[in-house]
């Protein structure tokens, strides 16, 4: 004997779920957003891997220890922290729905974000100045990879960031842009987790090693 | 048969919502301790302050690990009843193919690196 689920009004059984309920608009991005998440945490696996695999062979370039600045790198991870707490500002203001302090500290956020990105590209340019580049050596490819992967992370954060304030702006705090700036703010706060391997180890064991 | 569609309805109404936010309070907390676990790691390594390069090098990790923690729990907002569990599903089946591909990428290749017979023994052999 089968049992039907939902028997429908003339008595037959019925062999599939009748229909589900109605879900809410974006009820499941969240969930959808943190699985992309985690499979960008895949993508950055793999870099790190190479990275650990070939970060030693210099081929008689420059090693870690001739190229990183570690106060220039300090000052970059402090970038990205300071970002990371300016976009949780954006987002406790979001939640006391005050759009124009949202705005300014979505745009302190993306501040911080530039100016991250502008001193990573100045240290790219230096290196590349002295020779050290992608071509360089097993070491250089795998650095250039890693950490250009996440410069460019944080470039597609920034366009989504001012693409953002822009709806805001024309829509202001409606729930789909609530649900976007949230999306958001898991993306960048997940940035910087990854920006913690990368300086622990790219910069700080490179130049121990 | 109605109030039960109404059961779904509310529970998931409560789905919706129930993604932990932060406060000020949980946001300045995780600044702080960010802060702090990134300035020792800095500074250990700038000054060289421990005898040995093995244990500053662990002791970096350590502080890496930990500051991963205490981004995921005050700015991801990660917690075990996010979306019903599955957050952390996702995040735990994520770690596990995180160390897998890791560890074995570094250990089979470690291996290999020191199997490898050097140059000038080979060339030495002939």
């Amino acid at each position: 004997m089968t049992v039907a689920i939902n028997p429908s009004q003339t008595g037959e059984p019925v062999f599939y779920l009748a229909d589900e309920h109605p879900h809410p608009e974006g009820w499941s991005t969240s969930l959808g957003f943190w699985i992309y998440l985690m499979s960008d945490c895949l993508i950055f696996a793999i870099l790190f891997a190479t990275f650990g695999v070939l970060g030693g062979n210099y081929a008689a370039g420059p090693a870690p220890k001739d190229l990183f600045d570690l106060d220039l790198v300090a000052v970059n991870t402090s970038m990205l922290l300071l970002s990371s707490i300016t976009y949780g500002f954006a987002m406790l203001t979001m939640q006391q729905n005050k759009i124009a302090q949202t705005q300014l500290w979505l745009a302190i956020t993306g501040l911080f974000g530039l100016a991250f990105i502008g001193i990573e590209l100045t240290e790219f340019a230096h290196m590349i100045h002295e020779g050290a580049t992608p071509q360089r050596s097993a070491f250089l490819s795998a650095f250039f990879t890693l950490v250009g992967t996440h410069g460019l992370h944080v470039s597609c954060g920034l366009i989504w960031l001012v693409t953002l304030m822009v709806q805001v702006q024309k829509f202001g705090l409606i729930e789909a842009n609530r649900r976007r700036l949230m999306c958001l703010s898991m993306f960048w706060h997940f940035l910087d987790v990854v920006w913690i391997g990368v300086f622990t180890f790219v910069y700080l064991l490179g130049v121990l090693r | 048969m109605s109030t039960d569609t109404h059961a779904v309805h509310a529970d998931d109404h409560h789905h919706g919502d129930s993604h932990a936010h932060g406060t000020f309070s949980t946001y300045m907390l995780g600044f702080v301790l960010s802060v702090v676990l990134t300035a020792i790691p800095f500074w250990l390594v700038m000054s060289g302050a421990l005898p040995s390069k093995q244990i500053t090098a662990l002791v970096i990790m350590a502080f890496a690990v930990v500051q991963i923690v205490v981004h995921m729990i005050y700015f991801l907002h990660m917690n075990t009843t996010s979306e019903n569990g599955w957050s952390m599903m996702a995040l735990i089946f994520t770690i596990v193919m995180v160390v897998i591909a890791l560890s074995g990428s570094l250990w089979v290749m470690n291996h290999l690196n020191s199997n490898m017979m050097p140059i000038h023994q080979m060339t030495g052999m002939k």
